[in-house]
């Protein structure tokens, strides 16, 4: 169970936004993201519009090539920008002659990668092309790979995944725009089946659904990974969903990984006060529950990502930040086993 | 008049596109007291927007309404001219909508569209009117206001944006104010935040809400009383608690069952409700809702089922409810 099947190491993703030479502004998307997904896990990925949630899961798939860091798939390395330090396997940094050892730097061809990791996108309104037929969009993968010797069996496998996700054979001579947002989104997801991954990120795959939809969508994905053994990186801003379907949740601000644990511990037994804050404000579908619920409602908005704040980026809305907040960036470690979170006064927040 | 703020009896609205007529609206009553909050929940689609609107005079061609009545602070919204209309609308009532982004105009500052409002409903002189416009975005929590009232739009975040569309909505004091889904666009804290402040905004002006969503959490803990609405009909109405602890009607239930839990540590499965929402092009005889039930009876195809009333208030269009009733039961 416990076999890892991704390692992401310390990640970063900057977009250039503008400025020249020494102005040259970047928006600090992700930075230093670390996690690892173990095979047949479900792990969420969960923050608010613009904390790097999308991008994390893009970049580990190299839609976007990541600024630095390291990605390990299956024992293989993916990407390596070849000046993050290496950690040994109990996350301690290797060293060598006093100074941190960096991996070498690798890039690999990723198309043989594609056939194994695979994406659900957002919109399903818009990762459709409108002018191929449903049939082709999920064939599109068969044939670029080759998985099929003959139209025959090509059009075999094609309705078998269409099956697979509901919808049924006569579907495959349509056109996306002749469905509804579910099931364009089960189209989607057949094409991301396609090519038998054994890893799939999904990208807020239910969010554009109507709530009676949601839980049909929901209730594939898990089929399915029970099925086919998958594994998920689930993102997604709506926390429910998100823990009824991950077996560990990750919490993301501003670009930063703030807290990850398993879903319950997560949930029950948070320690950072963003986690804090953003469960408290869900809103509880039950009456008796939401008014005993207090909120901590969180003063201001999220500072911008193109100058986040200087020390911990949740510091200038964290109702316990200090001097040291804004001093230095809290260590990510673990409280607990299996428990981390990155904060400098988790004493005084519990 | 009436002891109502808003009386809405047996409207009918439809819209008569090239393709045919949408029958947006069948047959939907309820009413809404001064200073209550009322949530209107449902479906894309099933017509929460549409009754919002119609209250405002807002479904010009090719809507039109084809029966019912509809009463709003001593006026009849039916017989109303649109320069009546006008007077009543950001005056009596208004309305916060969806998306920030789109709502404000974004080639006038912040504070010529609160000025606007002002200018229209009231006979303030120049000073006074700005002066009120500062106090309004005082009231919805923005800092640094007459700095605000100078910058245009796009210079401010989402929540602020919202922060803004509330204080226009709120210029003149409205009796009634209609939010329809004015959280949706945002992220979850900020959605608390705005949440928090409509709520203390009703207990300071002492307003009625009618609180347009699909988010079954948020009406959980601003309203009163909750609308159930599916294709064009209102399913169920009762209070808070009626709806979310004792669901009368199939699609209510199904609703509060397809919700993932919070606070249990245990993996249930999720129970959706299959099939998808039916074409208002061409409803169905019977019960909108019949395709996707599991309790559909024979009936359910054939006729509507009349409204039952479980006490004063509580009332649903379901006919498993008359079944039990015959059966002489309290089956839920």
């Amino acid at each position: 169970m416990n076999e890892e099947l991704l390692r992401v190491e310390h990640l970063y993703q900057y977009f250039p936004a503008g400025g020249h030479g020494k102005n040259k502004k970047y928006v600090q998307a992700v930075d230093d993201v670390s996690f690892f997904i173990n095979k047949g896990e479900t792990l969420g990925l969960v923050g608010e519009s613009g904390c790097g949630k999308t991008t994390t899961g893009r970049s580990l798939l190299r839609l976007y090539e990541p600024t630095k860091g390291r990605i390990i798939y299956d024992g293989k390395v993916l990407f390596d920008s070849g000046n993050v330090p290496l950690t040994n396997e109990d996350g301690i940094e290797v060293m060598e002659n006093g100074k941190p050892k960096f991996g070498k730097k690798t890039t690999v061809d990723m198309k043989p990668y594609r056939r194994e990791m695979q994406i659900v996108f957002q919109d399903p309104y818009a990762s459709l092309d409108p002018r191929m037929t449903v049939g082709d969009i999920v064939g599109e993968a068969i044939d670029i790979h080759g998985l099929a010797a003959n139209k025959q069996e090509r059009y075999d496998k094609i309705q078998k995944l269409l099956e697979c996700v509901g919808l049924n054979s006569e579907h495959a001579n349509r056109y996306p725009h002749e469905f509804s947002g579910g099931q364009r989104q089960r189209v989607g997801i057949a094409r991301a089946l396609a090519v038998d991954p054994k890893f799939i990120v999904c990208d807020e795959p239910i969010s554009a659904l109507d709530v009676s939809i949601q839980a049909q969508v929901v209730n594939m994905f898990e089929d399915l990974q029970q099925q086919m053994g998958l594994t998920y990186l689930f993102i997604a801003h709506d926390l429910s969903v998100v823990k009824h379907i991950s077996n560990r949740i990750g919490v993301m601000y501003l670009g930063k990984l703030v807290e990850l644990a398993d879903s319950n511990e997560l949930i029950f037994h948070n320690v950072h006060p963003y986690t804090r804050s953003l469960i408290s404000a869900i809103p509880i579908a039950d009456p008796q529950a939401a008014r005993a619920n207090k909120r901590i409602v969180l003063e201001g908005d999220v500072p911008s990502p193109l100058n986040p704040p200087s020390g911990c980026r949740f510091r200038t809305r964290c109702p316990y930040a200090t001097k040291q907040c804004a001093q230095e960036v809290p260590e990510w470690r673990e409280v607990n086993k299996g428990h981390f979170a990155a904060c400098h006064n988790l004493d005084k927040v519990n | 008049m009436s002891e109502f703020l808003v009386n809405i009896e047996h409207e009918r609205l439809s819209f008569f596109t090239p393709v045919g007529e949408v029958k947006a609206l069948n047959d939907v009553s309820f009413h809404i007291k001064e200073g209550e909050v009322l949530g209107i929940v449902g479906e894309s689609g099933s017509g929460k927007s549409v009754t919002a609107y119609s209250l405002m005079g807002l479904t010009a061609y090719p809507g039109k309404l084809l029966g019912g009545t509809l009463d709003f602070n001593g006026h009849r919204i039916n017989d109303m001219t649109e320069k009546e209309m006008q007077k009543m609308r950001g005056n009596e009532v208004s309305i916060i909508f969806q998306d920030p982004m789109t709502s404000l105009n974004p080639v006038y500052t912040i504070g010529n569209q609160i000025r606007e409002v002002l200018k229209l409903h009231t006979n303030k002189t120049k000073k006074e009117i700005q002066e009120r416009a500062v106090e309004l975005l005082e009231l919805v929590g923005i800092n640094e206001p007459k700095k605000r009232l100078k910058q245009y739009p796009h210079e401010l975040s989402g929540g602020m944006r919202q922060r803004v569309m509330i204080a226009i909505a709120l210029a003149c004091e409205p009796k009634l104010l209609i939010a329809d889904e004015p959280t949706t666009a945002l992220d979850v804290t900020i959605q608390a935040q705005i949440l928090e402040l409509m709520m203390e905004l009703k207990d300071k002006l002492g307003m009625a809400i009618m609180m347009i969503t699909h988010d079954l959490g948020v009406v959980a803990s601003m309203c009163d009383h909750i609308a159930v609405m599916y294709a064009g009909n209102i399913v169920e109405y009762g209070t808070t608690d009626d709806i979310f602890y004792r669901p009368k009607h199939e699609y209510t239930k199904g609703l509060i069952r397809s919700i993932p839990r919070m606070d249990t540590t245990e993996h249930e499965r999720l129970i959706p409700i299959e099939g998808t929402p039916v074409d208002l092009l061409n409803p169905p005889k019977g019960c909108p809702f019949a395709s996707r039930c599991d309790n559909c009876m024979r009936i359910c195809l054939r006729e509507k089922a009349p409204v039952i009333h479980f006490d004063d208030v509580h009332y649903s269009t379901c006919w498993m409810n008359q079944k039990a009733e015959l059966e002489g039961g309290t089956k839920q």
